[in-house]
């Protein structure tokens, strides 16, 4: 009966300051987060006032839905371009390259951009797309082109193109885990039975894959769609996403209230987005026994 | 070892692989993507020339001499540092406990918990930093490094807690039950048993969120008050314009880092060829 106790009391122990800790520091602003969104703004406070207004601005007013659908437009095309990009790298590194000290070496490449620096990546891409920027001057001194061009930065394209850079790590890492998983003489049986390789790829490799395919798509898609420091640098007028809305109405536009709706508004896009990769991929994994 | 009769035909079939080398181009292509920016950066806080243009002009020191010249830079890059270092130690005092009643303890809510720990690691940033805003803001705090601290802390618990937590779900308990037999009391187990089991896995999710902190904008975009991260005096910076200086800067923390991560990527790989008996305290 004492050891009981006193197990309880250690465990109590260790559990209190994490439980604390995210009672304190997570739920409780998230909890405030949503009380808030209902609030209404009157200058130069905020009164609790339990309506839907700022939602329903959010939905008729095109200020926002229209940022709010190219965020999504934005995040869709970072994620299927970073899959492009990663999903060849992934498969020369895992069934082509033989060597498994070769195969981690270049892995390792791969993914230490990852750590190094987001602010220095995304601003690094500044400077090589500027109308002074590196690839500017390496046109114009080959030749290619007359006089620099400021069609390069400042726009959707330079967002993507930034996004798609700093994402591609997360999307090969989860396909890359993927791929080893599949086990080789499946892919052998396949050639052994006369199958073609692209044939075997498409009905053997690629449903395989699938698991680290969404867990990928889905980490790009929800690190884009909160994104505010590629758009604010590399991105212009056209290319504004809604975290930097959401920044501007906490910081310039001082409207809390729809700044909070605004991010609850996120939050729930990005929380469904996970759980419905999750679903699929639980699906998948049925279906694939 | 029935596979050997296939063997041969693997490696003929290999051999004469034409997309190997359409694969090693592409490859190759994406590899050259993912370290132009790195390169751009290096070479360009050498160039004697205030704008990133091609051809390069001459090389100098001058964007290294002016950035350690730079007060504010080296007064952000001190505050940094010591956001860095006690939102660390944070994450480690609260996500190593986290992850231990993850693993072990039974409670009321706990995937509650788990769930809400974890959060941080999926939401944006700017979430996490703007739900503190609203409660600092509401309990009269100001913002400060202080509150930058908490939020960091916050943001990258979940980094710690994967991390330990998979390195516990490996470890054999009965080693601890052994040390039990033997008299061992609680504290002496997890001194000199549990702990150095997963102490790689500590110290590297440390350096990870270490680097993670260093580098981190938007919790601190929201929590900071009148003083700068680095992070935050590069972004401000930027705004106004470009000076190689940052190139500078750039350099030095890209060399910094490859550092750290090689630390950190070595200490969290599985010391699995090792018996867990051969490391003792």
């Amino acid at each position: 009966m004492k050891l009981a106790a006193r197990r309880r009391l250690a465990n109590l122990g260790v559990l209190a300051p994490p439980l604390l800790w995210t009672m304190l520091f997570m739920f409780v602003p998230y909890a405030i987060m949503f009380a808030y969104s209902f609030y209404r703004k009157q200058f130069p406070i905020f009164i609790p006032d339990i309506q839907f207004g700022n939602y329903l601005l959010l939905l008729t007013d095109p200020q926002y839905y229209t940022v709010l659908l190219r965020t999504l437009k934005i995040a869709l095309l970072v994620a299927l371009a970073s899959l492009f990009l990663a999903y060849p790298l992934a498969y020369f590194l895992v069934f082509k390259i033989r060597s498994a000290r070769v195969r981690a070496g270049l892995y390792m490449a791969v993914i230490v951009p990852l750590w190094v620096s987001y602010l220095l990546r995304a601003y690094t891409w500044k400077t090589i797309l500027g109308s002074q920027g590196v690839l500017n001057s390496f046109l114009v001194w080959t030749g290619l082109l007359s006089e620099p061009t400021d069609l390069l930065l400042y726009n959707q394209f330079s967002v993507v193109l930034t996004l798609t850079y700093i994402f591609i790590p997360f999307v090969v890492m989860p396909i890359y885990t993927a791929l080893e998983k599949i086990p080789r003489n499946l892919v052998e049986a396949s050639h052994d039975c006369g199958v073609g390789p692209v044939q075997t790829f498409l009905s053997v490799t690629l449903p395989l894959s699938v698991p680290g395919i969404l867990a990928g798509v889905t980490f790009a898609f929800c690190l884009t769609f909160g994104d505010f420091v590629a758009p604010t640098l590399v991105g212009g007028p056209n290319a504004t996403m809604i975290a930097s809305v959401i920044q501007s109405q906490f910081g310039t536009a001082l409207n809390w209230p729809l700044g909070a709706a605004l991010s609850i508004v996120v939050l729930i896009i990005v929380l469904a987005i996970i759980s419905l990769s999750d679903r699929f991929e639980r699906a998948g994994r049925l279906n694939l026994g | 070892m029935s596979t050997l009769p296939s063997q041969p035909g693997i490696r003929r079939r290999r051999r004469a692989d034409p997309s190997f080398w359409l694969l090693a181009g592409l490859a190759s292509l994406i590899l050259a993507f993912l370290y132009l920016p790195v390169v751009v950066l290096i070479v360009f806080s050498f160039n004697d020339n205030i704008v990133t243009t091609l051809p390069l002009k001459g090389f100098t020191w001058h964007w290294y001499q002016a950035m350690l010249a730079n007060e504010d830079m080296l007064a952000a890059i001190g505050n940094s540092l010591y956001v860095a270092t006690v939102a660390t130690a944070l994450t480690l005092v609260i996500g190593v406990p986290a992850a231990f009643a993850i693993d072990r303890a039974d409670f009321p809510g706990k995937t509650a918990f788990r769930r809400l720990v974890m959060l941080p690691l999926t939401l944006p940033g700017i979430i996490t930093g703007i739900s503190m805003l609203n409660m600092f803001r509401m309990l009269g705090f100001n913002l400060s490094l202080e509150t930058v601290i908490m939020g960091h802390g916050t943001a990258l618990i979940a980094i710690v807690v994967t991390q330990v937590y998979a390195r516990l779900q490996r470890f054999d308990r009965r080693l601890e039950e052994a040390s039990g037999d033997l008299g061992g009391k609680p504290w002496q187990t997890f001194l000199m048993v549990t702990l150095p089991n997963i102490r790689s896995a500590v110290i590297g999710s440390g350096l990870l969120a270490f680097t993670l902190s260093f580098d981190e904008i938007p919790v601190t975009f929201f929590l900071t008050g009148r003083d700068n991260t680095l992070p935050m005096y590069i972004y401000s910076t930027l705004r106004r314009g470009i000076t190689p200086e940052i190139n500078a800067i750039g350099t030095i923390i890209v060399v910094v880092s490859l550092g750290l991560i090689f630390l950190s990527i070595s200490l969290l790989r599985d010391p699995q060829r090792r018996p867990a008996s051969a490391k003792p305290g």
